[in-house]
């Protein structure tokens, strides 16, 4: 006990230490000078949020910095990422989060101050595919089931999800074109309210991250997976709904990672890339985000900026002729 | 039973270290204005990293259950309230303290809180699973009549009538309805970019309740009098947890509220203080007391926001639900350790989860015992003159609010509104119907828009919003609620008038 007590004792006396360690640090790179800050756009306790504090947990080994992660949640993102490209410093200590198709359809559909061309990406660390679920009692067992039911009836099957223009529901838009049936989509103000509609009855089913739905698996029904290959990790059972003959592409998967406002300087973003990614890759990262069904996927700079663009492309098409309401 | 073997655990170690002082930092926390309980854990989250899941768990329990009740320290002493959850302490402690009942009334606000919070622990323990499956039964159009509820009690909350309680309420409605659509996400009512966000509910509580307060304090400075001062008096502890146990029915009524205001995804502390504070007057034999220093309002008040903090993590454990804002953010630091919310937490990790109920049970009492002793200590903070004072609470009130998000916006608009209240309240409206405002718009807006959104999937709205035994249950409450206040109201009108006339045939 005494042992435990003197860990605590000495992790406490070990934040002037490392501060001072890293102040002497400086002289060799001026470059972090003061622990990162990461910006999330929604609420602390969020798959987001949480993902985001577990992979940047060995920040301080790989920097020589810790990160902070700092919450601005509001309008489903849109909030803290105006303030990105409004207010964010250009010097590479204030960096966010991103979420991709979000913050990429948010800019196509809404008078946004953001889009991909004033962000500059810097690592990508997680792929977060749309599950289709329904509760443990629902009258749907199967795929098929759903979608006779929503022929018969249309406008009547609701699918919660996590927002306007999340992912969830990009794949509910794809599946509805795809199996030309009319589905009611009911955005809430995050996963967890989407997952707490379906559970609850409020909605027949709900598209809702992988990961939440994994935790949950024993309370829903997971029908089928919005990506373009199965998740061979954790759901290796889940059918995609491409092998189902329902034509869906992975513009739904959420793409979750660190950005930065243009503006910072290219060495520094290179530097920083290099490090977010020994950071992603890192044991601890990985095991915590294993736990949690949190399918990782590493990407640098310049496949994340790749991905940026197919997803601007493939978002453009999707919502051509649709109203912003 | 599981939670007496478990029970040393708690009592072991550095377990008992975190316990006691998160406890005391906890209280302290709670009683500057800006630390909410929800800023308070997720400041904390990142200091369990380092710790094993079952210390880092009670670290987070512990100082969400001791911030809600160190909030009323602010509240009673210098009329603002330290975080949403106390906002129905005020309207009955600070006049208890004005009238030199500071220490009676801190010690039925830890006593109670104390005595609510254990109830609602016991509820989390026993009660876990018929209750979780309750709180999923709470859809768009139940969460909408929670708020209709909560907004019939607007009209009673320390304006100077009625009619001036809802101008402020609608006004708060309106502030909340700045910045984005919650559900569509398109901006409104946003003029400059300060507004972007819309008004966060702490800026406004800070700015509301505690600018004109400290501009109250430097009028007086400034006119040479010593305003409002008032002493502690020295009153005997046991004194005051006799009185505050004899009031078992406003105690039960408290914490019952509380309780199942707890179990409502979404609603929270705020609310739960709140309706209580509502029901306890509308029950009492004497409601013309409320507001003017009566005891029952503060006991109601703080035993159920503290009964609320066990009965919120009831389908947060089960079901990986938060029923308040500030289980939410602990459900983070649940995830972050590897714990996932389900049947299986407690099978899995019986030992975690039943040391961490151990000790949220064992905080709520040293709560009380700490919150008593720093009870008696509070009198230093009352001698302070008033123009430090004042200086003191615009630091606090500026500091806390940047400290929020970071944003010098929420400064701004903290200075604007608060300032604005100064002059309003001149006229008499009171703060708290605007902050109700602003914390009940969302929720029912949010509600309403799904509501409809999902209502034509099923049979339309009307059949949608007013049928279902929930529902019926919520609008029928709503009824007794605003027809109570208006035969009360009456009443006591009527009361004076006769008093008037029996004066005016004396003479």
């Amino acid at each position: 006990m005494i042992n435990l007590m003197k860990r605590y004792l000495m992790g406490l006396l070990a934040v002037p230490v490392v501060f001072g360690l890293s102040a002497l640090g400086a002289v060799q790179a001026d470059f972090p000078q003061r622990p990162l800050t990461v910006m999330i756009p929604y609420t602390a306790g969020g798959a987001s949020d949480f993902q985001a504090r577990i992979v940047t947990i060995p920040a301080e080994d790989v920097l020589g910095q810790p990160v902070a992660i700092i919450n601005r949640p509001g309008a489903g993102g849109q909030v803290g990422w105006n303030q990105v490209v409004q207010s964010f410093g250009t010097d590479g200590h204030e960096l966010a989060g991103y979420n991709v198709p979000h913050f990429i359809a948010q800019s196509i559909m809404h008078d946004t101050h953001y889009n991909k061309d004033n962000l500059e990406p810097i690592a990508n660390w997680g792929a977060d595919p749309a599950v289709l679920i329904v509760s443990r009692d629902s009258q749907f067992d199967t795929l098929e089931d759903l979608v006779e039911y929503a022929k018969a009836n249309p406008g009547r099957v609701t699918v919660s999800g996590a927002g306007q223009f999340v992912g969830h529901h990009i794949a509910t838009l794809q599946l509805e074109r795809a199996a030309g049936i009319e589905l009611r989509y009911v955005p809430t103000s995050g996963g967890v309210d989407a997952m707490r509609f379906v559970q609850g009855g409020q909605s027949m089913a709900g598209f809702n991250n992988l990961s939440d739905a994994y935790r949950a698996r024993d309370r829903l029904k997971i029908l089928a997976i919005a990506d373009v290959q199965r998740d061979e990790e954790f759901l290796p059972d889940v059918p995609t709904l491409k092998e189902r003959g329902f034509d869906v592409d992975d513009s739904s998967v959420n793409f979750r990672g660190v950005m930065a406002p243009k503006g910072v300087p290219e060495d520094r973003l290179e530097m920083l890339s290099e490090a977010f990614v020994k950071m992603f890759n890192d044991d601890r990262s990985k095991r915590r985000m294993s736990a949690g069904g949190s399918p990782l996927r590493v990407m640098n700079r310049a496949e994340t900026r790749e991905m940026w663009e197919r997803q601007q492309v493939a978002l453009e098409e999707l919502f051509e002729g649709m109203e912003a309401n | 039973m599981e939670l007496l073997t478990y029970l040393p655990e708690v009592f072991s170690g550095v377990n008992l270290v975190i316990l006691i002082l998160g406890t005391v930092v906890g209280l302290l926390l709670g009683a500057m204005p800006g630390v909410s309980p929800t800023m308070a854990v997720a400041l904390l989250i990142p200091f369990t990293f380092q710790m094993d899941a079952t210390s880092g768990l009670i670290l987070l329990g512990v100082i969400y259950a001791s911030t809600v009740a160190g909030g009323a320290v602010s509240a009673i002493l210098v009329n603002i309230p330290g975080a949403p959850a106390n906002i129905a302490t005020i309207l009955d402690g600070h006049p208890m303290a004005k009238s030199g009942r500071a220490t009676e009334a801190l010690h039925y606000c830890f006593i109670s809180s104390g005595i609510g919070g254990v109830l609602g622990v016991l509820v989390l323990i026993f009660f876990t699973p018929p209750l979780a499956e309750l709180a999923l039964r709470f859809g768009p159009s139940e969460l909408f009549w929670v708020a209709i509820l909560g907004v019939t009690v607007i009209g009673s909350l320390g304006s100077a009538s009625v009619l001036k309680g809802l101008i402020a309420g609608a006004f708060g409605i309106w502030i909340s309805l700045i910045g984005f659509n919650p559900i569509l996400g398109t901006e409104r009512f946003v003029f400059t970019s300060h507004l972007q966000g819309g008004v966060s509910i702490v800026p406004a509580l800070i700015g509301l309740f505690a600018i004109p307060q400290v501009l109250y304090m430097v009028e007086s400075a400034w006119r040479g009098q010593s305003g409002e001062e008032f002493r502690m008096e020295s009153r005997s502890i046991w004194r005051s947890v006799r009185y505050n146990l004899s009031r078992v029915r406003t105690l039960t009524l408290g914490s019952v509220v509380g309780a199942i205001v707890g179990l409502i995804p979404g609603a929270g502390g705020q609310i739960a203080g709140l309706l209580a504070y509502d029901q306890s007057k509308k029950f009492s034999k004497n409601p013309e007391n409320y507001g003017k220093g009566e005891a029952d309002g503060v006991i109601s008040s703080e035993s159920a926001n503290n009964a609320m903090v066990g009965s919120s993590l009831v389908p947060m454990l089960s079901l990986g639900i938060p029923g308040s804002p500030t289980a939410a953010v602990l459900l983070g630091g649940l995830l972050i350790q590897g714990l996932f919310p389900g049947p299986d937490l407690f099978s899995q990790h019986g030992q975690v989860v039943w040391t961490f109920l151990g000790a949220l049970l064992a905080a709520q009492i040293l709560l009380m015992v700490f919150g008593l002793y720093i009870s008696s200590l509070s009198r230093y903070v009352i001698r302070i003159p008033r123009q430090y004072m004042a200086g003191a609470v615009a630091v606090l009130a500026i500091f806390g609010t940047y400290s929020v998000q970071h944003s010098y916006s929420d400064v701004l608009v903290m200075l604007v509104l608060g300032t604005g209240m100064y002059f309003a309240m001149r006229y008499g409206f009171g703060p708290g119907p605007v902050v109700l405002g602003i914390i009940l718009g969302p929720i029912a807006e949010e509600n309403l828009l799904q509501g409809l959104i999902i209502a034509p999937a099923l049979d339309g709205p009307v059949p949608y919003f007013f049928t279902g035994t929930i529902n019926i249950v919520l609008i029928s409450l709503c009824l007794v609620s605003v027809g109570y206040s208006i035969y009360s109201e009456l009443k006591i009108r009527s009361r004076r008038r006769a008093a008037q006339s029996a004066e005016a045939s004396g003479k």
